[in-house]
């Protein structure tokens, strides 16, 4: 993996993040050490984030790395009209690996092709989104003990989630089942279900949550957005429909996970946090040590 | 003069060179644009609205002296599916093949993804065919598919 950017989640093979999510743990069990002293790490962030950013701000500065970057375009000469490529030829001569955010499609993938560095998608437009894609993987593992053969379902946006396009591809290399939980309008696209069949695997849809619940290992939430959809009233007819309460989940397996790719708004409610199946802010707190993995194989250090 | 003969006036043999028959009317430009055939140096004669036994209307392109790779003469069945490649050396025929679809496209493509950043910056298209019966164009920048319908030329 040294040297190579990693802008979709099918640039790695399944070998290989396997090897990553093992060595995940090793960072897990020893997050702070100086393997990237000397290292310059960019983050580009041209639209806003919490979590990817500070993660993977946090990942560098435990390692002993330092960051430059900028979390908004407006702070960049982005502001006055200069080009995504020169951007990215500049700022490889000042970081030794780039991490981007950018609102563009495909933006991640003209950067590795421009970049004398390597680049690290932290998601671009509704396209691809792969370190949430693996912390999301990791956080399986670690709750269900294997990614083999296990019942996950996706719920609300499965059309323009991005981490939930990435999900479904990543796991396909696993014999999972897909349950797919969404509004009519906001189905999980068809160049995605492309990758469920070229594999030989299931999936099954439904617009009520509670079909679900009893019959999977992880329950996916993601936030459905008003202003995803043409029609107002349908949103109004749908939007309390994929909100997860406390109570919905009498009859879930033992087992079960909710994650949640966060910031949340509403889907989940505040009574499923003590339940000991919410799992979405360790899900988060695992970005940190996936990410240590990635850029220290990204950098040959590991 | 005989029938036979008004018909070869109209459509004059070549000594060397290609032929592309059997193109849909409409696209006869836009295959010599995606050809380079509006700014070669060789001969270039061309027919719209041709007379086809086989598809009523046609277009026709004949250029002296001058022959195509595969790579190159399949870009053109993206919007002449039906194209014949014809090539002559010495007046005999030499090469009859219908073209194919070719399994990846660069430059004469627009992305169908306003998002998409090759309609933001100056970065020439590229799509990998994954459907070439009904016609699917995937991204390679943004992954998303252009199809048939909204596939419109730069």
């Amino acid at each position: 993996m040294k040297n190579r950017s990693l802008v979709s989640i099918t640039d790695f093979t399944k070998d290989e993040y396997l090897q990553l999510l093992d060595l995940a743990v090793r960072f897990e069990n020893n997050p702070i050490q100086k393997i990237l002293e000397g290292y310059v790490v960019a983050t580009l962030f041209f639209e806003p984030s919490t979590r990817t950013r500070l993660s993977f701000e946090s990942a560098v500065n435990r390692l002993g790395g330092k960051i430059i970057g900028f979390s908004d375009a407006a702070m960049s000469s982005t502001s006055k009209g200069e080009s995504l490529m020169d951007t990215i030829r500049t700022v490889s001569n000042y970081s030794d690996l780039i991490v981007m955010r950018h609102p563009i499609e495909g933006s991640a993938r003209w950067a590795s092709e421009v970049a004398s560095v390597p680049i690290i998608n932290a998601g671009d437009g509704a396209n691809q989104h792969p370190t949430q894609c693996l912390l999301d993987l990791y956080t399986i593992l670690q709750t269900q003990g294997s990614l083999e053969n296990l019942n996950v379902a996706f719920v609300g946006d499965l059309k323009y989630g991005r981490t939930v396009h990435s999900n479904v591809i990543a796991l396909t290399h696993f014999n999972t089942t897909f349950h797919l939980v969404s509004p009519e309008e906001l189905k999980l696209p068809s160049s995605v279900k492309m990758h469920i069949k070229n594999n030989n695997l299931n999936y099954y849809q439904y617009t009520d949550i509670n079909e679900v619940i009893s019959k999977v290992d992880i329950l996916y939430m993601t936030r459905i957005q008003k202003e995803r959809f043409s029609d107002v009233l349908e949103y109004e007819r749908v939007k309390n429909s994929y909100i997860l309460h406390n109570k919905m989940l009498e009859n879930s397996r033992n087992n079960l996970k909710i994650l949640h790719p966060l910031p949340r708004v509403n889907e989940i409610n505040v009574d499923v946090d003590n339940n000991p199946k919410a799992y979405y802010f360790e899900q988060a707190l695992n970005g940190v040590y996936v990410r240590q993995a990635l850029i220290a194989s990204i950098l040959g250090l590991a | 003069m005989t029938k036979e003969g008004r018909k070869e006036l109209i459509v004059s043999a070549i000594q060397n060179g290609t032929v592309i028959d059997h193109i849909p009317a409409h696209a006869v430009i836009r295959v010599m644009r995606i050809l380079g055939l509006d700014q070669c140096p060789q001969q270039v004669l061309f027919g719209i609205n041709l007379d086809s036994r086989k598809y009523g209307k046609k277009g026709l392109i004949k250029v002296q002296d001058k022959f195509f790779d595969s790579l190159e003469i399949n870009k053109i069945s993206l919007v002449a599916p039906t194209a014949t490649l014809i090539e002559i050396r010495d007046f005999e025929v030499v090469v009859k093949k219908h073209v194919e679809i070719p399994e990846t496209v660069e430059g004469f493509i627009k992305c169908f993804n306003p998002k998409c950043i090759t309609n933001h910056e100056q970065i020439i298209t590229r799509f990998a065919v994954i459907d070439k019966t009904d016609l699917k164009l995937h991204c390679h920048y943004c992954e998303k598919i252009t199809k048939k319908e909204n596939v419109v030329f730069i």
